[in-house]
């Protein structure tokens, strides 16, 4: 069996019936169990009292709205070299889903940054890097709006979505790169120094998992609406013809 | 509900915009999904029908 199998719209349409039910199961029980266990059941911290409660929102939207760029990257490649359908309709049923992450992060990160930083807003480095990577969200769904002929859309977004990733990397990148700014490094590393402490840690990988598996419910469940909107214009053109 | 003190504003704020979003990002995919799916049913009904 190989992967390109799902590559076909009716065995991705399969798989996909039988996978989401569970999708969304485990989705909603890591997103209640993470968000209560963050919000009820974890101390302030010494320095940043109770607005350390945002992490459990900010850090996993964040980390999620630079990895669905790379998803939507891989897929559009996958579309640039092999010419599959699914894997261009995945990557812009994605698109929404990384913007609305993308949202989160930065609504989220002026309300952290007014009380600890004094301002809502600053044109730090990963700050500036993220609001262009939010820019770059509306134009590939923008684009996908504009242009009637889908592989045509397909091809134009890809590239877009190739040079978008850059500010997705510096998004990710920019606290390294530019050792400047109001912005902290990693909130999760393997330095002991530089990772959160052991009482957030384990709420915030639970956090994490649930924001993963809210993307992956949320791209399942949107490609296959655009599977079948794809097959609705098909069958619609037959008709106009016929 | 936790003891928030002065920054409850951000606290709860914050969880109120990212509900809120998800919410509409949800709630906007399930209708998308529903409406295409009832006007490919009725497409493929009545072309099954010729």
């Amino acid at each position: 069996m190989s992967i390109w199998e799902y590559a076909n719209p009716k065995k991705f349409m399969q798989t996909s019936a039988w996978a989401l039910p569970w999708a969304v199961a485990l989705t909603v029980a890591l997103l209640v169990t993470g968000l209560v266990w963050g919000f009820f059941f974890t101390p302030d911290d010494y320095k940043q009292g109770s607005t350390v409660k945002i992490i459990y929102l900010h850090v996993p939207s964040a980390m999620m709205a630079i990895n669905a760029w790379a998803m939507m990257l891989v897929a559009s490649m996958i579309w640039i070299v092999r010419r599959h359908h699914v894997s261009a309709l995945a990557a812009k049923a994605a698109a929404p889903v990384g913007l609305t992450f993308t949202l989160i992060a930065l609504v989220t990160g002026a309300l952290w940054g007014q009380p600890m930083w004094g301002t809502w807003w600053a044109w730090d480095p990963r700050l500036t890097s993220f609001l262009i990577l939010c820019l770059f969200y509306l134009g590939y769904i923008a684009l996908w709006s504009a242009i009637e002929n889908p592989d045509t859309a397909a091809d134009l977004t890809s590239i877009l979505c190739l040079v978008g990733s850059v500010f997705a990397l510096l998004s990710r990148y920019a606290v390294n790169f530019w050792n400047q700014g109001l912005h902290q490094g990693a909130s999760l590393s393997l330095d002991k120094e530089e990772n959160v402490a052991d009482v957030f840690w384990l709420p915030l990988l639970v956090c994490i998992a649930g924001f993963i598996l809210l993307f992956i419910t949320m791209v399942l469940m949107r490609t296959r609406t655009e599977i079948r909107q794809r097959r609705l214009q098909a069958l619609l053109a037959r008709e106009r013809v016929a | 509900m936790p003891e928030l003190g002065k920054y409850a504003g951000a606290v709860i704020g914050s969880y109120v915009l990212a509900a809120l979003l998800i919410a509409a990002l949800v709630g906007l995919s399930l209708w998308q999904a529903a409406r295409v799916k009832r006007a490919l049913a009725e497409v493929e009904a009545r072309q099954g029908e010729k």
